[in-house]
């Protein structure tokens, strides 16, 4: 165990030094190789939010469009039905049981069917029937479901891209959590109370006619600016789908901020035929249900563009600008989850990391040079070496450095050391019986080994877990301890056996081998 | 060995210590509980620094007077000027909620108010989180298990988890009679008590099997106590300057460490203490002899 031969050794310092080099990076700008190790959130300051997309609204959005196509499917193949009531999450009707087989069959065609669209992707429909004497019950498939929640949380994903990439955050991360979270960091944000606000609004944009009487297909909706209640159309005369842009404004005359939004092509046409139909009227510009403002189209606007007074504040007119650019998210999001730390209790967290790992390490290296003397030398030597192979590894990867992975360095340098100790020890015991120091060493060394594998592979054990269960802080611990334990093994039996098996093989006359 | 000590004299002592240890312990987590925080039991922690040092807790209390809020709990944190604040509410139902909590408390104060932190987690979250956890240390449990059955034998691979579970039960269990706050850090924690008691569990193991081959004539408690022996400089050594790392992260590694490290030491202890007083004498109860290794490796 003490022979090394030239190849070896020289390897050894090669990775030593290679991963001496990364570690080194982190500490000067360098423009060949950049790579860094991440400070996570909660050393850098930042904000991790998640947010949830609530499907339910969706569901039943999805569920009112079907009803025009399945009454027009049922008068079309003249089956006779009453009670047709849309529920929350289903269509119930009642159907004469001899012609349920019909409705059926109709249902579930695989060609050309409005009412019922077949998701070739899993083989399955949309739409599930259900039939209990002569009532039927239409709802969502498994699969429709699905499907309808992936559909909903790709867009979402997009939008909030959108969103946050045009406040200017740097290097904002978005990402998806399982089949109904989305995932957003954003780094040195201190104050994220816009950027939720942002994230938030669904900013379902619509303009509809204010309707004279109630009747049939109108609702009551507040105006924001002054709570007066306003009757309006539930038909949509143009939605925020037909904005190509919209940017925030200063009134002319008055220098209001305002918003000017452009108009598709389509949008445009229907735009200007709607408000040269209705000179006269008030036109209701609808924000996620409540009413932003309500003028009266005076003359009609047939050029594509317009522009929305509500009163805001300039920030209000960019916020709104900026939602209306990025469109409108397809179900309402929820912030179930969100943490935030702010900038300078990320400074007080390294300077407090750092300050602990190195009295820890000061604590740890002079214990093992009183207790083992010369060999102690040898293991701090290894143990340093493994603090800076660590921080390489980290280095090369690229991982993100957390408080509790901070604390998982410190723990592996108290820990790093067992592996020099078990062998020490060892020795020490095959001292007693054998008279060649160096066969002492040996066996020393090769009788540990398997102790000191079994002893770090539990270890590991419990790293992977960790980064496998963790999340955020947690996961950057398990990364540091994970690492640790390869170099401790790195460190212990090449580099510290190696600077042993030097002085053990030059000390002829056994000065040194008191251990 | 100079320094033989019978451990095996206080076996039947220390299984009656850590026996009434463990029930203690499980009495205190069954009737009281842990003290959960935000992560497991959902709501809203702000943490925030206060120019003006001579605002104290209740003034603070004082600007929280908002009955939607639930209970809420604030105490120093660290330096002075620098608070605590948790309760129940978090920003699920309302989005704007935390923004105008902000504006409330600076208003209120007298003193520029510094947000620090701000954590909100919303309860089906936090039951996942929780849900998760639990998994997480079961996991690894059983993965030692298995890991120590493949190893040794399956009566080694019984001491060593219930050791193992006794290292977990006692130190939730000082968790709980201290009602310090369990947060995922905390989980962090065990699940790395486990991994180090069993790295300590294995070494004496390895050597007791060793010597269960070497010392064909002797008997079981004999060759746990010279296995103990031999192995105790280790031991020690590596305990203290774990401990001494531990230690550094406890008194200078700030607030948020502290709950971290204070698990780990008494994992390492507990962990340490388990090794020789917890998974030993289990083999000494089975009577591990020299033919259940042979026996076992003509299977």
């Amino acid at each position: 165990m003490l022979s090394f031969t030239k190849i070896k050794v020289l390897s050894i310092y090669l990775i030593l030094i290679l991963t001496i080099f990364f570690a080194s990076l982190n500490f000067k700008n360098n423009n060949l190789i950049d790579k860094k190790i991440n400070l996570g959130l909660d050393l850098q300051g930042g904000s991790y939010i998640l947010l949830e997309i609530d499907t339910k609204p969706l569901v039943n959005q999805k569920l009112q469009t079907k009803v025009i196509p399945i009454k027009k499917l049922l008068n079309k193949n003249e089956i006779d039905f009453k009670d047709f009531i849309i529920s929350p999450d289903n269509i119930s009707l009642i159907i004469d049981e001899k012609e349920q087989n019909k409705f059926k069959n109709l249902f579930f065609k695989k060609q050309e069917n409005k009412v019922n669209n077949f998701i070739s992707e899993y083989n399955k429909f949309e739409l599930d029937l259900e039939f209990s004497q002569n009532k039927v019950l239409i709802q969502f498939s498994n699969f429709g479901l699905i499907s309808l929640n992936n559909t909903a949380l790709k867009q979402s994903i997009e939008i909030i891209r959108r969103r946050i990439d045009d406040v200017g955050t740097k290097e904002p991360t978005i990402l998806q959590r399982g089949d109904k979270r989305i995932l957003v960091e954003l780094p040195g944000i201190d104050n994220p109370e816009r950027i939720k606000e942002l994230l938030g609004k669904t900013a379902q944009l619509t303009f509809r006619l204010v309707s004279k009487d109630d009747g049939f297909g109108v609702e009551k909706l507040i105006l924001s600016e002054n709570n007066e209640e306003l009757t309006v159309s539930k038909r949509v005369v143009i939605s925020g789908d037909n904005l190509v842009d919209a940017q925030p404004q200063f009134d002319n005359q008055s220098n209001q901020p305002l918003v000017r939004f452009t108009l598709d092509r389509l949008g445009a046409q229907k735009f200007g035929r709607v408000t040269t139909e209705n000179v006269g009227r008030r036109l209701a510009i609808v924000l996620d249900n409540s009413v932003i403002s309500a003028p009266n189209i005076r003359e009609p606007i047939i050029g594509g563009t317009g522009t929305i007074s509500g009163g805001f504040s300039f920030q209000e007119s960019t916020d709104l600008a900026l939602l209306l650019r990025s469109g409108a998210l397809p179900a309402p999001i929820n912030i179930v989850e969100e943490r935030t730390v702010g900038p300078d209790l990320g400074k007080d967290s390294i300077d407090a990391g750092v300050f602990s790992l190195i009295i820890g390490f000061i604590l740890v290296i002079i214990f093992m040079f009183i207790k083992y003397k010369i060999f102690g030398l040898v293991s701090n030597i290894s143990l340093i070496a493994n603090l800076f192979m660590m921080v390489g590894i980290l280095t090369i990867l690229e991982a993100t450095l957390t408080l509790p992975g901070i604390a998982g360095i410190i723990l592996t340098v108290g820990m790093a050391v067992d592996s020099n100790v078990l062998i020490y020890e060892r020795i020490k015991e095959e001292l007693k019986t054998e008279k060649s120091i160096i066969h002492a060493f040996d066996t020393g060394y090769n009788k540990a080994k398997i102790t000191v594998i079994d002893a770090n592979v539990t270890t590991l054990i419990a790293a992977a877990i960790l980064f496998i269960f963790g999340s955020g802080p947690v996961k950057g611990f398990a990364v540091t301890l994970g690492i640790g334990i390869i170099t401790t093994l790195f460190s212990a039996y090449f580099i510290a056996r190696h600077l042993t098996s030097v002085i053990v093989l030059n000390d002829k006359e056994g000065k040194y081998f008191k251990l | 060995m100079n320094n033989k000590i019978n451990f095996s004299k206080f076996f039947s002592v220390a299984n009656i210590f850590s026996l009434s240890a463990v029930i203690i312990s499980i009495l205190f987590l069954f009737f009281k509980g842990l003290n959960y925080g935000v992560d497991f039991k959902g709501g809203t922690l702000l943490e925030i620094r206060i120019d003006n040092k001579n605002i104290q807790i209740q003034d603070i209390r004082a600007s929280l007077n908002i009955p939607e809020l639930g209970d809420v709990n604030v105490k120093q944190f660290g330096e002075e000027g620098d608070f605590l604040i948790k309760f129940e509410k978090n920003a699920n139902e309302n989005k704007k909620f935390i923004s105008d909590l902000k504006n409330s408390i600076s208003k209120k104060i007298s003193s520029a108010v510094n947000f620090r932190r701000v954590e909100t987690v919303g309860p089906k979250v936090s039951s996942e989180l929780l849900k998760q956890g639990i998994t997480a240390i079961a996991l690894a449990l059983g993965a030692m298990l298995f890991y120590i059955w493949i190893r040794f034998e399956w009566q080694f691979s019984l001491g060593a988890i219930v050791a193992l579970i006794h290292d977990v039960i006692i130190t939730l269990g000082i968790f709980s009679i201290l009602s310090f706050e369990v947060n995922l850090s905390i989980v962090a924690a065990v699940l790395t008590i486990v991994g180090y008691s069993m790295n300590d569990t294995v070494v004496i193991f390895d050597r007791i099997r060793e010597n269960l081959l070497k010392y064909s004539k002797l008997k079981t408690n004999e060759i746990t106590d010279i296995s103990v022996n031999e192995t105790l400089s280790r031991t020690i050594i590596t305990s203290l300057t774990t401990l001494l790392a531990l230690f550094s992260i406890f008194i200078l590694g700030g607030e948020i460490l502290k709950g971290f490290s204070f698990a780990m030491i008494l994992g390492v202890i507990i962990g340490t203490y388990s090794s020789i007083y917890v998974a030993s004498p289990v083999l000494n109860y089975f009577k591990v002899t020299q033919k259940t290794l042979l026996k076992d490796d003509d299977l």
